[in-house]
């Protein structure tokens, strides 16, 4: 996902809103990850935005994308310049109403911002954990999901919503939990990722572990690989776009100057964007968590993990409504993807509802303020409320 | 609603499981849900009507209906409606297999070709006929099967369908409820609507 931070254009927020954290799995009580490495003490962040009602029956978790955080909504001080990511759709009246729901999101286990990953420290060495933080999987980011869900007393959700790499632990949420879950709204995504996908990811795994100053991942003292994490970033983000959005957005305009500079600056503006992006990301992203969530995203196969490497069979134990929905122009995880889970959702008789949205911003459209979206998120969860 | 919806409707047992094939904006489905308590899915291609459908608490899913049919499991739906659709279908003979492969029941509402109007048109102008229920010239027609009662009845004969109900329908001129008829059906009705199931 790419950062698209936007303020709600009619200025409706949820207000102020704040980080909380859980911590649980303390030794000797460590969660066995699926790799067989045992894990813990872990923490989470994770944000709550709207109100628990009496029966605890209108949470709806959100699962965020490879670099989102639990900042869902709103703002952390009255002086926040910006609020959370998903701010345009979460809010009183918005796609997920906080005025009925209550919006759980939790920075995902390999995370770096404030939930347990490469960088937090290992009670055991004193020192940051960097590659000796065993590898998690989607399946390892929803089991700790589910223990903070637990602990604050949620039995069951309305929802599971998420897009990318968070729409994966929303099917893993549906299957892992069936019982638990009463709709499930994976946007923008995949039971498992295509050759391409894992492609792009290896790419920029390369361009992290590159860097001079990488360091085999133990780079918390010194410098850090900023250059290969902004590489990373540059390539991930050309795949959340589109041939249309880059046409549209840059064209072949050059960046501040008339003519071609005859050397290799930022001649052209889609150049000089993608720079930005990359020096920006640095700036608030572990490089080791970029390569720990890459992987856990590449190796989530549903099919393999659930159903003997059947998508059909994956989706068997599955009980939830469903929402699906694509976009046009994504290539990253095109509509096609969409149709398979949504031909073996069918094929295990299950409430499944599809749309592809015709967008043309690629990838991130799941991200971008999108009326269609927040309009079918709203009446879909609408009827599951409703239907109990 | 409709007049070839409303019997269609009336058709529909209380509580049963429909599958509405090109359900528009789910106009039928919506009314099946609230009046008769149906659990009803529907298949469109076009991603604007989905959307009004979804937005009405309706299940559909967005696709292509000869493509959508293959991933239900046999008889998973007591009815399985195509209406007003079968004249527009390339292999009707293949969809209504699927149809009646998926759902114990289907019901198939399509415009009369036999129509006296049309006849008329033919005998007397020449021309490809055009009516309310056919509003098309022929290069730009969605319609691209021919149909008529008698057809119809041939057809399900042929392939070991059987006619459980029929209603021949006549459109009303201006506003209003159409008329079910009973005398010289394949020459009065602008359309027909059937209830078949496997023999």
């Amino acid at each position: 996902m790419s950062e698209y931070i936007e303020h709600d254009i009619r200025g409706v927020s949820v207000g102020l809103t704040e980080k909380l954290f859980y911590t649980f799995a303390e030794p000797p009580g460590q969660l066995i990850l699926e790799s067989g490495a045992r894990l813990g003490p872990i923490t989470l962040a994770y944000e709550m935005v709207g109100r628990l009602n009496e029966n605890r029956d209108n949470a709806i978790l959100v699962t965020h994308a490879l670099t989102g955080d639990s900042h869902l909504a709103g703002y952390y001080h009255r002086d926040d310049p910006r609020p959370g990511w998903w701010d345009t759709m979460i809010g009183p009246g918005k796609g997920i109403d906080t005025d009925r729901y209550c919006a759980i999101c939790v920075n995902v286990l390999g995370g770096c911002m404030g939930s347990t990953g490469p960088s937090s420290l290992n009670p055991q060495t004193g020192r940051p954990y960097g590659l000796s933080f065993p590898l998690v999987t989607i399946g390892d980011m929803v089991k700790a999901q589910k223990a903070l869900l637990d602990h604050l007393g949620i039995e069951r959700l309305l929802a599971v919503v998420g897009g990318s790499v968070g729409g994966m632990q929303a099917l893993e949420w549906s299957v892992r939990y069936p019982g638990l879950v009463r709709a499930c709204i994976p946007l923008a995504t995949t039971s498992h990722h295509s050759a391409l996908a894992i492609a792009f990811n290896e790419i920029g795994r390369q361009a992290v572990m590159s860097d001079p100053n990488f360091n085999k991942g133990d780079y918390y003292d010194g410098k850090r690989p900023d250059l290969g994490l902004a590489l990373a970033r540059m390539i991930g983000h050309v795949t959340y776009l589109s041939d249309e959005s880059l046409r549209q957005k840059f064209g072949r305009r050059l960046q501040d100057r008339q003519n071609f500079s005859f050397n290799f600056d930022a001649d052209f503006q889609v150049e000089s964007y993608l720079r930005y992006q990359g020096s920006k990301f640095v700036q608030r992203f572990d490089a080791n968590s970029y390569l720990y969530i890459t992987k856990a995203a590449d190796y989530y196969d549903l099919r393999q993990q659930h159903g003997h490497g059947s998508e059909v069979e994956g989706f068997a134990s599955a009980r939830a409504k469903f929402l699906v929905v694509s976009f046009t122009s994504d290539w990253l995880y095109p509509t096609y993807q969409s149709r398979n889970m949504v031909k073996a959702l069918k094929k295990n008789g299950l409430d499944v509802s599809f749309v592809e949205i015709e967008a043309d911003c690629g990838h991130d459209a799941f991200l971008l303020p999108n009326q269609r979206l927040s309009g079918l998120i709203a009446r879909f969860l609408a009827r599951v409320a409703e239907e109990g | 609603m409709r007049y070839d919806l409303e019997i269609i409707a009336g058709w529909v047992k209380p509580g049963s499981r429909v599958l509405d094939l090109g359900c528009g904006t789910g106009e039928l489905l919506y009314y099946l849900k609230k009046e008769k308590q149906v659990r009803g899915s529907g298949i469109e291609s076009s991603e604007d009507q989905v959307t009004a459908c979804i937005e009405k608490g309706l299940q559909v899913l967005q696709g292509d209906i000869n493509e959508e049919i293959r991933d239900y499991p046999d008889a998973c739906f007591d009815y399985v409606i195509l209406s007003q659709t079968l004249q527009q279908v390339y292999q009707p003979q293949e969809l209504l297999q699927e149809l009646l492969r998926v759902g114990k029941q289907v019901i198939v509402s399509f415009p009369n070709f036999s129509h006296w109007s049309i006849r008329l048109q033919l005998l007397f102008r020449g021309y490809a006929p055009k009516n309310r229920q056919l509003p098309y010239d022929w290069y730009d027609t969605p319609n691209i099967r021919v149909i008529t009662l008698k057809d119809f009845r041939h057809f399900a004969k042929k392939f070991h369908c059987r006619i459980d109900r029929e209603a021949a329908v006549r459109s009303p001129k201006g506003a209003g409820p159409g008329r079910l008829l009973r005398f010289l059906p394949n020459l009065r009705a602008t359309y027909g609507i059937f209830l078949i199931s496997r023999r």
